[in-house]
């Protein structure tokens, strides 16, 4: 087994995917963080499914997939944007656009009738399909999203902790709620890479809600999060290659595994935690 | 600062007009009235994020403006979330630097005036915990902390008190009193209980229906005053050092568990 696996490795494919697979993994580990504290599970759903409708639509045009997945995940960003960003009309407007997408998504599988296969592929990922052409997009949209939530690193953590104080203290909150949408539509199209649309909330919320049980520390969070997308994601490809079982399930295995373990394998750590010193 | 005929107004709806105060550095205003009043429009408008209909005001030496760093903001206590990694110096450092852009470590010199501001509350043994599992009185220090970690000439405080028991609430009250007093900081405390801030507020500025008094606390918490504010009869009681507003306009006389609440208006227009 593990001389297949080193056999392997001296693929191209396999290399895409391994690289691939790391870049999508430092996105969502960082990205997650946030969407777990902002509580964005739903809107994360959205921006993925309509992300489909537009690679649906970018294939029926005969452009790239991956491609049509950013635009229309960036589009459906646009859209919760300007209709709802208070928390009480997001929900409503995230349900409404996603619904409208998939209607799309309907219309444009109709249309191209040989679509099953390349639908199938968004929909549960094919990392092992990323080709030269995609990794150069992935690269860039990696690059992205990681120095744009490094900009907004400070404000957007003040932002998400305690709105109020924030917007007190001049932080642009609205501004900052835009952005990080778009950037959050660029780590879905990104992560849909590997585990798909329909699974994509495995590297989008599980490895951000297991930081949150490691730790209280801020740093350590954000590390522990990228580590447990890390390990779900190559040790997922990995296991795909050397079986014959698909990349998604062990992705999500791995990392269902990491936030059990977090939440009930580590009682002293979660004790500590109690004590408030109070 | 200083309120020149100042009015504010949210669309067709003014929410207090002409108002006029001046407050001398160092003083602790308490602004009073009932929920819905404009207390803390009164602040948003002092933070520049609520410009004014017409009027003028000056904070600190110059019109408002967003984000002042001379400026500390401590709101109601409304909790954290449970689970969320963040620390009680983690919050107090957003003081800092929160406001700023990109990706910054504190420097060794902010973070001793970090320590220094959770010594001065003496949040210090509970300073690692996650914020979400501290008690109110605890994340209400935690946040004066904070606005105080800036140094900041004026401090606005909106309803810190709330939802607080009542050792808590002197607690607070003093540490924000005690700032003032010892610093020369400008205080804007926003309540709608008089009765913590009794021996700190040299001024209150009450203001209910568009309508406003300023003065002493004696000045305008009389059956006199209160009568006129809303334009219907009002008694102000004193009772063992502590000040009772009992109005016709609350309905069914007033409520027994919240003696010192300032009546709601009902029927009466506003201006």
């Amino acid at each position: 087994m593990i001389a297949d696996l080193v056999h392997l490795l001296g693929y191209e494919f396999v290399q895409n995917a391994l690289l691939a697979g790391l870049l999508v993994a430092l996105v969502a580990g960082l990205v997650s963080r946030f969407v777990v504290a902002r509580n964005m599970s739903f809107a994360v759903h959205a921006l993925a499914e309509v992300g489909f409708t537009g690679s649906a639509g970018f294939i029926l045009i005969g452009l790239s997939p991956v491609l049509g997945l950013l635009s229309g995940s960036l589009l459906t960003a646009v859209f919760i944007g300007a209709l709802g960003l208070r928390i009480r009309e997001r929900d409503a407007v995230v349900g409404v656009v996603m619904a409208f997408g998939l209607g799309l998504g309907v219309l444009f599988i109709t249309l191209y009738p040989r679509y099953a296969s390349e639908a199938f592929n968004i929909l549960f990922g094919a990392i092992t399909a990323v080709s030269h052409g995609d990794l150069i997009l992935m690269v860039a949209m990696a690059a992205v999203t990681i120095v744009g939530l490094g900009i907004m690193y400070r404000p957007l953590t003040f932002a998400t902790v305690d709105p109020v104080v924030a917007e007190a203290r001049g932080v642009p909150v609205r501004l900052i709620s835009i952005l990080f949408l778009l950037l959050l539509a660029t780590a879905v199209a990104e992560a849909v890479q590997v585990v798909g649309v329909l699974l994509i909330l495995t590297l989008l919320i599980t490895p951000g809600a297991t930081a949150e049980r490691l730790t209280a520390h801020p740093g350590l969070a954000t590390v522990a999060s990228v580590g447990v997308a890390l390990v779900s994601t190559l040790g997922g490809i990995l296991l795909a290659l050397v079986t014959a079982v698909p990349v998604s399930f062990y992705v999500t295995t791995i990392a269902f595994v990491c936030y059990l373990s977090a939440r009930f394998g580590l009682p002293a750590i979660e004790r500590s935690r109690r004590v408030t010193g109070s | 600062m200083c309120f020149d005929r100042a009015t504010l107004a949210y669309g067709d709806r003014v929410v207090w007009s002409e108002l006029s105060m001046t407050v001398p550095q160092g003083e602790f205003l308490a602004v009073l009235g009932p929920n819905g009043s404009g207390k803390t429009s009164l602040l948003r408008a002092l933070l520049g994020l609520a410009p004014l209909a017409s009027g003028s005001l000056d904070v600190l030496g110059g019109p408002p403006r967003r984000g002042n760093p001379d400026i500390g903001y401590v709101p109601q206590h409304a909790g954290f979330d449970r689970e969320v990694p963040f620390r009680g110096r983690d919050l107090v450092a957003l003081g800092i630097d929160g406001h700023r852009w990109g990706f910054g470590r504190l420097s060794r010199a902010d973070r001793a005036r970090v320590e220094s501001a959770l010594e001065d509350v003496a949040a210090g043994p509970y300073a690692d915990a996650p914020i979400g599992r501290l008690s109110g009185g605890e994340q209400q220090r935690l946040r004066i902390a904070q606005a105080l970690v800036g140094n900041p000439r004026l401090l606005l405080c909106d309803e810190p008190l709330a939802s607080l028991d009542m050792r808590y609430q002197q607690e607070i009250t003093e540490l924000i009193g005690g700032w003032s007093r010892d610093k020369g900081g400008t205080v804007v405390f926003v309540t709608h209980d008089v009765n913590p801030v009794l021996g700190y507020a040299d001024r209150v500025v009450f203001v209910v229906n568009g309508r406003w008094a300023t003065g002493s606390t004696d000045e305008v918490l009389t059956s006199e005053t209160m009568s006129g504010l809303y334009d219907a009869p009002v008694e102000v009681l004193r009772v063992r050092g502590r000040i009772v507003v009992v109005g016709e306009a609350s309905g069914a006389g007033f409520d027994i568990d919240e003696p010192h609440h300032f009546p709601e208006p009902t029927g009466v227009h506003h201006l």
